[in-house]
């Protein structure tokens, strides 16, 4: 059953030719008998799974888009009733009470989720590493990362012990692990999809999105999750298209841009052959390939290594020991028990980005650093529009480089930083993009990413599909877990 | 743009942190050294440039001001570290 798409098991569990409860035992016998490779849950909770299938099953054919379905939730999407822990000391005991919207908008749909996967210490990180409750493996090579900060959810499906799951992307976090990966992963405009209950890391950058293994399976999450929230002021009320009937859209005539600045320095030859030969792909269904330029976009990673810290340091201000998480012991007094709190409670990435964003906001440097940043924001926007009066998509690696080694960068933040100079600057401009698998390097997946205008997330999801009907680099398996 | 020790432990105080005084040299160096890799912004010619703060033009929205949640105070102290009559407790603020 694990080796159907999101898609194809909708459609068998709308025919019966197996009902959720089957196919939920079947992945709580996966996650039982294979994350222990990888380390890709924080929370499982099977019983609750078993409950949510049979109702579902109960529900049939009245049942939402996702009925019945298997789904893993990053465990930075507020639970109701179950541990919420954005993978830090600092929330190892909350139980949060209350639903994300995403949470809620996946239960109607049907979903049954399956726990809580693993991720970077509140978000901040492009390895998996940092996470409190120890490191995630990528399953295509178990000594190396699987890119982050939503690196528990892309390996799970990677390693089909669920077949979609909810991630995060700020900078990156949805896209890089899903290329290091090789599974499909959409970051939706900023404002389609609520953020309310989504643990807050950068504000004016978050946005909540889906893996699955196909296009047409992000069709699926995307059309269960997205919309506007009266909870959320930034969910722009705009109507949701049918994404999954627009799929079978033609491609034909759509011009596709390559920004020069991406195949520079920097980037793998092999990644950059295989980057072409998805281009020969996309060409052959009709599409016009042409060079663009994003002159700003060198200057994303310094941008954004301003704004999102700086954004971190207020939202993360609310971790205080006072109403819930973690309090030191035996304080001795007030200001003593605020910044123990949260010195125990935080690791040192978090501490380091929190005073990066302190320092950047703090009165004398604010013009230096955080105006500047956000004026180069306009800049690096401002290309993209450009790009998009002369295209429909800005096509590029995902990634620099395959998936490194555990370890390999956690001790130089900068270096780590630099693996998402092709993503960042989607996320400073509120951009959607998508990542898909288009082949490995050494047995390791390559990603390329597609980004398209405001709120044309159906032009992402329909060149994925197309060229997933022609290509079957999404469909490999990592040996070790079929 | 290099910080000295004591730029370090001030701006830990700002952010209601506290740093060992045996990690206050490695955070010095891996924040000068963040500090010094966002200094290639200096590149950018920004004059006349609006600062973008968001990626929507768009207004706040207003909503009808009537009451739209109830009050869950002993859901939300369930979580909370300590409580005492319904009131969240910290260390004495006054003697």
């Amino acid at each position: 059953m694990h080796k159907l798409t999101l898609a194809q098991q909708a459609k068998a569990l709308a025919a019966k030719d197996f009902s959720s409860e089957e196919l939920v035992s079947h992945y709580i016998k996966r996650i039982e008998s294979h994350d222990e490779q990888l380390n890709s849950f924080i929370t499982f909770t099977p019983e609750r799974a078993i409950e949510s299938a049979k109702q579902a099953d109960a529900r049939g054919a009245q049942g939402g888009i996702l009925n019945g379905i298997p789904i893993a939730l990053k465990d930075i999407f507020c639970t109701d009733g179950i541990k919420t822990t954005c993978a830090s000391c600092m929330l190892d005991n909350f139980i949060a009470p209350y639903d994300a919207t995403v949470v809620t908008k996946l239960n109607e749909a049907g979903a049954v989720s399956l726990g809580k996967t693993n991720m970077d210490e509140f978000a901040m990180g492009s390895s998996s590493e940092s996470s409190y409750y120890g490191v995630v493996k990528n399953p295509w090579d178990t000594e190396r990362v699987p890119g982050g900060s939503s690196g528990g959810s892309a390996a799970a499906v990677a390693a089909r012990l669920v077949p979609a799951s909810m991630g995060t992307d700020t900078g990156g976090s949805i896209r890089q692990p899903a290329s290091l990966c090789g599974i499909t992963g959409l970051k939706p405009t900023y404002g389609r999809v609520s953020r309310y209950g989504m643990i807050a890391y950068a504000s004016s950058l978050d946005q909540g999105g889906p893996f699955g293994v196909s296009s047409e399976d992000c069709a699926y999450m995307l059309q269960a999750i997205a919309g506007h929230d009266a909870r959320d002021s930034t969910s722009v009320d705009q109507a949701v298209p049918d994404y999954v009937a627009g799929l079978n859209g033609s491609v034909k005539g759509l011009r596709i841009g390559l920004p020069e600045e991406f195949f520079q320095e920097g980037l793998d030859a092999a990644i950059a052959e295989k980057i072409q030969q998805a281009c020969d792909v996309l060409k052959s269904l009709g599409c016009e390939i042409k060079p663009i330029s994003l002159p700003n976009a060198k200057l994303a990673i310094a941008v954004y290594y301003v704004i999102a810290p700086a954004e971190c340091s207020s939202n993360l201000s609310r971790f205080d020991g006072v109403r819930y998480g973690y309090r030191c012991k035996n304080p001795t007094g007030l200001e003593d028990m605020y910044s123990r709190s949260r010195s125990e409670g935080l690791g040192e990435e978090v501490k380091r980005r929190i005073m990066v964003g302190a320092y950047a906001l703090s009165a004398g440097y604010y013009d230096a650093y955080y105006l500047k940043a956000q004026k180069i924001r306009r800049l690096i926007s401002d290309d993209y529009r450009a790009a998009f009066n002369e295209v429909d998509a800005v096509l590029s690696p995902t990634t620099p480089t395959t998936a490194f080694k555990v370890n390999e960068k956690s001790d130089d933040p900068i270096t780590m930083y630099l693996s998402d100079i092709y993503t960042i600057g989607v996320n400073l401009a509120g951009l959607p993009g998508v990542s898909l698998p288009v082949g490995f390097q050494e047995g390791l997946p390559v990603g390329m990413q597609l980004v398209s205008n405001y709120f044309e997330e159906q032009t992402l999801l329909n060149l994925g599909h197309q060229y997933q009907q022609h290509t079957d680099h999404h469909l490999q398996m990592p040996k070790e877990f079929e | 743009m290099a910080l000295s020790t004591k730029d370090v432990r001030d701006i830990a105080k700002l952010a209601k942190l506290q740093i060992k005084e045996d990690e206050l040299g490695h955070y010095k160096q891996e924040i000068s050294r963040i500090l010094e890799f966002v200094e290639q912004m200096n590149q950018a010619d920004v004059d006349n440039v609006e600062p973008m703060a968001h990626p929507q033009d768009m207004m706040q929205s207003l909503r009808v001001d009537e009451i739209a949640e109830t009050n869950q105070r002993e859901k939300f102290q369930k979580i909370a570290p300590a409580t005492q009559d319904g009131l969240y407790l910290v260390p004495k603020v006054i003697e």
